[in-house]
């Protein structure tokens, strides 16, 4: 006789190992397949779509070359968008970060008007539609001719993501004990010192942590590139170049080249500091 | 506000600042003190801050000279966030509204400060044939995105939840399609549900029989028999549903299974004990632990997917009866040059995010702060 528990151990043992396995091939098998194109010949792969695993001989690298050559050598020209990719994020990370840190730190540690109803209007900020946003922008920018700038887009990446950050450092920097920066108020430092020698260096996890969400904000940001960026195809950035090029009917092949690339710097970036990410996001839901 | 505090603060140098607290101590004149512009109502919450009687006991050395230099570099520090967040997001915002009143198109953007107020967009927006259909489309993505996304995480929460060799690896790969560029993730969906060579409906058709390839992004119905008793799907609508719950499930498994963490073992435990079987288990003992967390992430994933734009437009650019509100948003402003109608139009769709975000504020925080 089985009792009851034993049956539902089983059959949810059994259950589990199903699930995993269904997520980390639904989770898989879709960068396999992006990685496993961009390195066959478009024939290969229209043959015999099913098979999925490449012979040596045909592995070649020729999507990669037409993704990134200037169009002028028969390429799509997407080196020159990793430029204006990369100026977006770098630019976004550095003054989110500095903008986050400071705000993070004076909801933190300082007594100020108003300090409750900035926390919580933050966080209603979050949540707000990025698109009916982008309208009024839309227009601003058109009549002050900056749109096709890259400085807007970083303004904009900028404002939308320094509430999640004050809020992600704000979690780390309660739990950096207050005597530390006490005593050296006490021996003498004034704020800036604090905040320059004690603060940043014991915060520092919690800035890379934030550095690397702001940067995949910024580095995968569709619908902003695409509204303000479109008509002045220099300065693309490679999620739009790339969409683009989806438009003009370009090989399969291409595309998923294209796809690697973008997503290269980002899981490049994510597998390094894992662990960092998780826990910046996720501080504070442990209280729920 | 701020400024004149700051003003308010210069005027005196920090010694005559505290002779006038010595004199007089009271609680009112101190509240004004350091908070010079708050309404008198916010007194007894400045009174109940331990600093002010701390500094007294130290022998009343400049503590409201503390207090305000704490308050201005408070605001100091805040006001570029405060500026770029109002600059940005808010005024935009109030400007969406005045917009939504006005008759305002592309090409004739001089308009803009010709504040002829009409009703004519929401009529527009209001009487499209389309509405009803965007509308039931928009509902049904969201919620169906939402219960997916949150019912996937919790499930791969509570499977990954006991530690076992490979775990960390597995937790690692989960994430892969959070943290992925949408613009990647779509051009591989598309290809993998190609009608023609993607693997989907060659193993479709070659292996498990299929009388043709369906198009996954590109019909809006498709007509699927099983066992004799014929049925309709929306085949599109259903794939960027999946493609919605698979993009971000990995938010809620993480949100999750950090809650999960941290529950308590004893519990759980003194259940098992009593003979509560593992369903029983989560079913009483855990999931009302989890109700808190859950909650949250349904109210911001249903807010974030009903406002989801690139998504829907990257996979089927909202044809095929996936027309969501944020596409057709876009539409008005770029296909048809029409600010005043895509604004309207944002207007009405940001009032239902500020209904549900109300809805939480009203029932999710005070829920909280009753069981804190």
């Amino acid at each position: 006789m089985i009792s009851r528990e034993q049956v539902e151990n089983r059959v949810l043992g059994v259950a589990r190992v199903l699930w995993l396995a269904f997520i980390v091939l639904i989770c898989v098998v879709p960068l396999f397949y992006m990685l496993l194109l961009s390195v066959r010949p478009l024939q290969a792969v229209l043959s015999d779509p099913l098979d999925f695993i490449p012979s040596l001989e045909e592995l070649n690298l020729e999507a990669y070359r037409k993704v990134i050559a200037s169009p002028s050598e028969g390429g799509y020209g997407l080196l020159s968008f990793f430029r204006n990719s990369l100026i977006v994020a770098i630019g976004s990370v550095l003054l989110t970060v500095l903008f986050s840190v400071l705000g993070a730190y004076a909801a933190t540690r300082l007594r100020f008007p108003g300090k409750n109803t900035i926390n919580t209007s933050f966080f209603a900020v979050y949540m707000f539609p990025g698109i009916v946003m982008a309208i009024p922008l839309f227009v601003l920018f058109s009549r002050m001719g900056l749109r096709g700038e890259l400085g807007a887009l970083i303004i904009i990446y900028l404002a939308s993501t320094v509430p999640v950050c004050v809020y992600m450092l704000r979690n780390y920097f309660r739990s950096i004990p207050e005597g530390l920066e006490d005593a050296a108020m006490v021996d003498g430092c004034n704020r800036g010192k604090v905040i320059t020698k004690i603060v940043l260096p014991l915060a520092m996890p919690s800035i890379a942590a934030t550095s690397l969400y702001v940067f995949m904000i910024a580095w995968n940001e569709y619908l902003f590139a695409l509204l303000f960026l479109l008509e002045r195809r220099d300065n693309w950035t490679v999620s739009l170049g790339l969409a683009q090029l989806d438009d003009i009917s370009v090989s399969e092949t291409v595309l998923m080249a294209g796809s690697v690339l973008l997503t290269l710097p980002v899981i490049a970036l994510f597998f390094v500091a894992e662990r960092l990410l998780v826990e910046g996001l996720t501080a504070g839901a442990e209280k729920g | 506000m701020q400024q004149s505090g700051h003003e308010d603060m210069s005027e005196r140098p920090p010694g005559q600042h505290d002779a006038l607290a010595d004199q007089d101590d009271s609680p009112q004149t101190r509240a004004e003190e350091w908070m010079p512009d708050q309404p008198t109502g916010e007194r007894p919450r400045a009174g109940a801050e331990p600093a002010p009687r701390r500094g007294r006991k130290r022998g009343g050395r400049r503590p409201l000279g503390l207090r305000a230099r704490e308050a201005r570099l408070g605001l100091g520090l805040v006001s570029p966030t405060l500026l770029i967040v109002l600059l940005v997001v808010v005024l935009p915002f109030l400007w969406t509204i005045l917009m939504s009143f006005q008759r305002l198109r592309l090409i004739d953007l001089q308009n803009v400060f010709d504040i002829t107020l009409t009703l004519r967009n929401f009529r527009v927006v209001l009487g499209s044939p389309q509405l009803w259909d965007m509308v039931r489309t928009t509902l049904i993505y969201s919620i169906a995105g939402t219960a997916l996304s949150v019912g996937m995480g919790l499930a791969t929460a509570l499977a990954l939840r006991k530690t076992f060799a490979g775990r960390w690896l597995i937790r690692i790969l989960v994430l892969v399609p959070y943290v992925i560029p949408v613009v990647s993730a779509a051009l591989v969906w598309r290809t993998l549900l190609n009608p023609q060579f993607g693997p989907v409906n060659v193993f479709g058709v070659d292996i498990l029989g299929w009388d043709e390839p369906i198009g996954f992004l590109s019909e809006r119905s498709h007509r699927f028999e099983v066992l004799g008793i014929g049925f309709d799907l929306p085949v599109a609508l259903l794939s960027v549903i999946a493609f919605e719950a698979w993009k971000t499930f990995p938010l809620a498994f993480l949100f999750i299974l950090a809650r999960l963490q941290g529950l308590p073992k004893d519990l759980e435990e003194a259940a098992r004990v009593d003979g509560a079987t593992p369903l029983q288990r989560f079913r009483y003992v855990i999931m009302p632990q989890l109700a808190g967390v859950v909650a949250l992430l349904v109210l911001l994933r249903f807010i974030w997917t009903f406002q989801n734009f690139n998504d829907v437009y990257l996979l089927t650019g909202g044809a095929a009866g996936t027309e969501v509100v944020a596409v057709q948003v876009y539409n008005y402003l770029i296909n048809r040059s029409d600010v005043g109608g895509a604004a309207a139009l944002g207007l009405l769709m940001s009032i239902v995010l500020v209904t549900a975000f109300a809805f939480y504020y009203r029932y999710g925080v005070l829920k909280q702060e009753r069981d804190a």
